[in-house]
């Protein structure tokens, strides 16, 4: 297995992309990152392309050729493939593209992650990204996401005292560091008192705990690390890249404060890095619920089961934190174009390891870890990156 | 243009329902909703009410306090989205009604909320060029939304007619102006009984896009600025959005002050710039610039430069109804009636 490094990177704006297409945003997003790894498409071995629920949402299946073929790539005959994994889409993809340039097979790939969902009314759109639980376990009986995250956010005050204001405190740190970054769906500032005065999702969740529906795309490209100074000055290596998976359904669960799979796939990352959560100064996690952030913290391992509330209130993960998170602004406030998301998360990391993060720059940071979830935690990929010096 | 309003006339059925009772029905914060929306009640018409007799009742008005003989009538407009019948004309029913039959044309438009200021523009091209001596353009709606859709709060019912003439003009109309593209907010397909709407999508890109940039050319057109004019009114779907729209314009809440009537009487479709302009026109005196910047989804909107004559000072508005009384009076009835009378109850059969 070679090192695998990531070369470039691009991202189109996230948020409601009435005017775009869901090619348009693909391409613009993988062209970017061609031009930031300095590759022309004549060099690449293939596409790996993340994507929910884009049949569902803009009828249109096949996307990996769609997008191969309106980049004028058709003729290249280069193998695409669409990777689907609930809202892990497009870290999954990152995966495959990993897996892909480890081997030895492919040389460079470009790992694309993109998802158009307000092309849609909000209620389907809510109804089509709920397919990502148990459809016939859960969804069927009225159950969706913010429903299902509400009954883990309830257990999880219930069992460690969290309150609601540890909640709200995610969403205002997510807006805080998305009013720093320009791509972001949401820029503007939110107060403790708005969160938890917002009106209700599924209690003890309001509109203010829940991302937002967004359309958007990133990419990235990949390449063998023993290539990648030809390429840049500040190749980004892949110290870990690892998937677990996990009942589908909450209720079959051990505990249901608990993502195994991310307990699982952040071990073995860790494992495969040969680091420690100690380690990570950087990281983008899954607040598509403020509940889901505080969960992850805890089972990637930065705090102890339970903790993650005060923890956070302390300023742990914040601006001058030990570990900053969701510099982006995460899934709250940078958005959540499902497919997208994984996808978007490294691209912040490769930001932040190159020093190219600007305002929201965490200073010194050299090892990044990204965590995506599907559904309420029946997949999790997490991705360790480190600047190659 | 010579061309200007010589009269004009409004209705409003007497029923009225409020969001805190629509909320009651379907478990909702109706309140809460009303805030939202800014809208405090809704008209609801009669089971024997429909556009044809909202525009009867409308234009009757206007020709009393304009002592218009209905035979110099040229040409009658009336402009909905909630016609009576799909094929047969509104505007014949109407015309007959107040014995403006038979020597005039007479066609119904639709645009869904600005099949009114477009009537009014096909009116002033005609008197304009000399055609006829009268015409009559009408916005008027009944429109529904689904029960339990957002729509349900704020959909009611109302009309106003504009008579148009060259002789004893109240209220001049310097320029008219149209912004249009196609853009798919909000729409209805024939057989449908309720419309179907774009959600977040009829916001920017189309009610604030189309009235913004509509506004703007207008007054670059009559080369003035929001602080010209003494009135200024919006199509208002609800009561935020032209509220909105006013300030990022630069305009100040006096001159939006009459021609705001949503939140009192809900969102009249077709009428409701209209009877904001019909307000405005009841209080204004001789010589007060207004702005009228319509909007209909699909999308368009027209933008009139008025301003107000000599002849207003002694223009007879005591006959018919002032829009004030219909703001400020109407019955509440309950859900239940409101769904009797609204045709939402299944009476078996088919």
């Amino acid at each position: 297995m070679r090192d695998v490094a990531v070369l470039g990177v691009g991202q189109t704006k996230f948020g409601e992309l009435w005017d775009r297409s869901f090619r348009e945003i693909g391409i613009e997003a993988g062209l970017q990152a061609l031009v930031d790894a300095k590759l022309s498409s004549h060099d690449l071995d293939g596409l790996f392309l993340g994507n929910m629920a884009s049949g569902a949402l803009i009828d249109q299946e096949q996307i990996a050729p769609l997008i191969l073929d309106v980049a004028g790539l058709a003729r290249s005959h280069l193998p695409a493939v669409r990777v689907e994994g609930g809202g892990a889409s497009g870290a999954l993809a990152l995966h495959q593209g990993y897996l892909a340039v480890a081997s030895g097979l492919y040389d460079f790939v470009v790992v694309g992650g993109a998802e158009k969902l307000t092309d849609v009314p909000d209620a389907t759109a809510a109804e089509i990204t709920s397919s990502a639980a148990d459809t016939e376990w859960e969804v069927v009986f009225g159950a969706t996401l913010p429903a299902l995250w509400a009954l883990v956010a309830r257990r999880h005050m219930h069992d460690y005292g969290t309150t609601r204001e540890d909640l709200a405190r995610v969403a205002v740190h997510a807006h805080e560091m998305g009013s720093k970054n320009p791509l972001a769906h949401y820029r503007n500032k939110l107060s403790l008192a708005q969160v938890v005065g917002a009106g209700p999702v599924a209690e003890p969740l309001g509109v203010l705990d829940c991302a937002p529906l967004s359309d958007g795309a990133a990419a990235v490209v990949l390449g063998p690390m023993e290539l990648a100074r030809q390429h840049t000055d500040t190749p980004i290596r892949i110290a870990a890249s690892q998937v677990a998976c996990d009942t589908m359904a909450v209720q079959h669960r051990q505990e249901i404060t608990r993502l195994d799979s991310t307990v699982v796939a952040a071990h073995r990352a860790f494992e495969q890095a040969r680091r420690a959560p100690a380690d990570v100064q950087v990281a983008e996690i899954h607040d598509a619920y403020t509940i889901s952030a505080l969960v992850s913290l805890e089972d990637l391992g930065f705090v102890e089961k339970g903790r993650a509330g005060p923890e956070f209130a302390s300023g742990r993960f914040g601006p001058g934190g030990k570990t900053v998170v969701n510099t982006s602004g995460g899934l709250k406030a940078q958005g959540r174009p499902f497919g997208a998301v994984g996808v978007a998360q490294v691209v912040e990391l490769v930001r932040q390891l190159r020093g190219e993060a600007k305002d929201r720059q965490v200073s010194g940071a050299t090892l990044g870890l990204a965590q995506d979830v599907g559904g309420t935690g029946a997949t999790t990929v997490v991705h360790l990156l480190e600047r190659a010096n | 243009m010579e061309a200007g309003i010589v009269s004009y006339g409004a209705y409003v059925p007497r029923h009225r329902i409020t969001p805190t009772e629509i909320g009651r029905v379907w478990g909702v914060d109706g309140e809460a909703m009303g805030q939202g929306l800014g809208v405090r009640r809704k008209s609801v018409p009669d089971p024997d009410e429909d556009t044809i007799t909202i525009s009867t009742e409308a234009l009757r008005t206007a020709l009393v306090r304009g002592a218009i003989d209905p035979q110099q009538i040229g040409a009658l407009y009336v402009g909905s989205e909630s016609h009576p019948y799909a094929v047969k004309p509104t505007a014949t029913v109407v015309a007959q009604a107040v014995g403006a039959t038979p020597n005039l044309t007479a066609a119904d438009f639709e645009f869904a909320c600005k099949a009114g200021t477009a009537a009014i523009q096909t009116c002033l091209g005609l008197v304009g060029a000399g055609m006829i001596k009268y015409g009559v353009a009408i916005g008027t709606d009944t429109s529904q939304g689904a029960p339990g859709d957002a729509l349900e709060y704020s959909a009611s019912a109302g009309g106003a007619a504009f008579v148009i003439g060259r002789d004893r003009v109240i209220c001049r109309v310097n320029r008219t102006v149209s912004y249009t593209t196609d853009t798919p907010d909000f729409w209805r397909r024939e057989g449908q009984k309720y419309p179907s709407h774009g959600g977040r999508f009829t916001g920017e890109p189309a009610y604030f896009r189309h009235v913004t940039e509509c506004a703007h050319r207008m007054m670059e057109a009559v080369g003035t600025t929001p602080k010209d004019y003494g009135h200024v009114v919006f199509h208002q779907p609800n009561g935020k959005f032209p509220q909105r729209v006013g300030k990022q314009l630069g305009f100040t809440e006096p001159q939006m002050r009459y021609g705001l009537v949503t939140p009192a009487i809900g969102n009249t479709y077709s009428a409701a710039a209209l009877i904001g302009l019909a307000n405005v026109l009841d209080h204004a005196g001789p010589g007060e610039k207004i702005l009228v910047v319509g909007y209909g989804s699909g999308a368009g909107s027209d933008a009139f430069d008025l301003e107000t004559t000599e002849e207003i000072a002694t223009y007879e508005k005591v006959y018919g109804r002032s829009v004030e009384s219909f703001l400020e009076r109407g019955v509440e009835i309950s859900y239940a009636q409101y769904a009797k009378v609204r045709g939402k109850i299944n009476m078996g059969g088919s």
